[in-house]
């Protein structure tokens, strides 16, 4: 089986691999770049576990094959917090205990993030619209959508 | 697994060759949210996967003719950003948005959900209410037909192994007219459709109806014009009597299964249900439209 060279860029960093073309993004990202903040929970696109942006549109990195990264920008959880300085989404994660197995997180993590980069002051029914696709199982979902709302609200610079 | 091959064609030409040469199963890539869970589940086996995205024009929106071309592999979040196309066909807008969530609509595209050929598409009842053609290319070069000659069964689809759709083609809007999509599952978000109503009419200045399409999906095969659309509802307002008649009718189009999502009897009788809801919507914004 032909192996595909794949030139891309991944939080930033201008990143190489090579992979077998039935690979998936979420593949590649976690086996081959060791980047297992994104995690594999349906591989159907129904969780949300595993998502990223690709050029700043959120995505499920199981629902795309490594090769059609290629010349594209990809932002994963691990791309959010700054060295030692967590995002403001991760921070208030923290805060409002918003995760307890952990699993979907750092999914929730990245398509909040997307969401409030296009719309930094979401309703709370645009939070729970548009995290629909990220399933937890633990939360009942109102500590996250809390959580989302409170550092919108940090982000806006509007909280105390 | 079986060798699979990629290719990321960058013209039609180049595309058409690939499938056309192709010695197993070829198949062709938008979006992939339906094709990688078939590839992951076992469901299809392809030798070649020939990825049309670095095709020009294939992904995007223009407006054309006073129409809209929309591009095969426009992804669902960009339909749904485009305001002057969700002025004029707010039900198709709202279909295609209906499919998956915020990740699937970061790639699912109209192409997809048409040749997936499941008889509950969100976005097909809406693009054949909306009178769309797609653009078709192949080794006999391009042709242009109605969306609704492309679906032939559940799964399957009128194409030739070497053709594809780049584009669907909207028409012309007419002053006073509007569409709309419902679509009934049992919550809120994430599922497939029991029943969806696609409504495309046209009113005059009076309220009354000049034309009409209607089409439903879930109820059949495929997605199925309600055929005797123009008797109950075009040459009247939408009153009591013509959406009680655009309920008959609807029901009377319905030839569905019985599965997990509902029986025969529940999807005929919610058929007309969401057919008349969706009328309403569409009539109304019609009628803001003057």
């Amino acid at each position: 089986m032909s192996k595909h060279h794949v030139s891309t860029t991944i939080n930033g960093e201008p990143t190489e691999f090579l992979c077998e073309p039935q690979l998936t993004l979420l593949d590649v990202l976690r086996d081959e770049l060791r980047l297992t903040g994104s995690k594999e929970g349906c591989s159907s696109g129904d969780c949300g576990a595993c998502s990223v942006t690709v050029d700043g549109r959120l995505v499920c990195s199981c629902l795309m094959l490594a090769v059609e990264a290629e010349g594209k920008s990809i932002e994963t959880v691990e791309g959010m917090a700054k060295g030692h300085d967590l995002h403001p989404l991760q921070q208030k994660f923290l805060e409002h205990a918003a995760l307890q197995c952990g699993f979907c997180t750092p999914g929730v993590l990245v398509a909040s993030k997307a969401l409030l980069d296009r719309n930094p002051d979401p309703t709370e029914t645009e939070v729970r619209y548009w995290l629909a696709g990220n399933l937890c199982r633990c939360t009942g979902y109102d500590k996250i959508v809390r959580a989302v709302m409170d550092a919108a609200a940090e982000m806006r610079g509007a909280s105390v | 697994m079986p060798s699979l091959a990629y290719t990321a064609p960058s013209s039609v030409e180049e595309a058409v060759r690939a499938l056309a040469g192709a010695s197993g199963l070829a198949k062709v890539l938008s979006g992939g949210t339906d094709l990688l869970v078939q590839l992951r589940s076992g469901r299809t086996t392809p030798s070649l996967i020939v990825d049309t995205k670095k095709i020009p024009g294939i992904s995007g929106i223009r407006e054309e003719d006073g129409g809209f071309v929309i591009g095969a592999a426009t992804p669902g979040a960009v339909i749904g950003e485009n305001q002057a196309l969700a002025r004029a066909w707010p039900g198709l807008v709202e279909a295609a948005n209906l499919i998956g969530s915020t990740q699937v609509q970061g790639r699912a595209s109209l192409a997809g959900n048409l040749c997936n050929a499941s008889p509950a598409a969100d976005s097909v009842p809406a693009l054949i209410a909306a009178r769309a053609t797609c653009v078709i290319v192949g080794s006999n070069g391009k042709r242009e037909v109605p969306v609704e000659t492309i679906c032939t069964g559940p799964g399957r689809t009128s194409l030739a192994r070497d053709e594809f759709i780049i584009e669907f083609r909207l028409p012309k809007r007419e002053p006073r007219s509007a569409d709309a999509y419902l679509r009934f599952i049992p919550r809120t978000e994430m599922d497939i459709a029991v029943v969806g109503a696609a409504v495309n009419l046209t009113r005059d200045a009076s309220g009354i109806i000049t034309d009409a399409r209607v089409v439903l999906g879930a109820v059949a095969p495929t997605a199925v014009i309600v055929a005797d659309t123009a008797a109950p509802l075009t040459g009247r307002k939408l009153d009591d009597a013509a959406l009680a008649a655009l309920d008959k009718a609807a029901r009377a189009a319905c030839k569905p299964i019985s599965d997990k999502r509902g029986t025969v009897e529940y999807r005929i009788k919610v058929a007309g249900v969401m057919t008349r809801r969706a009328a309403a919507i569409a009539y109304a914004r019609a009628g803001e439209r003057q």
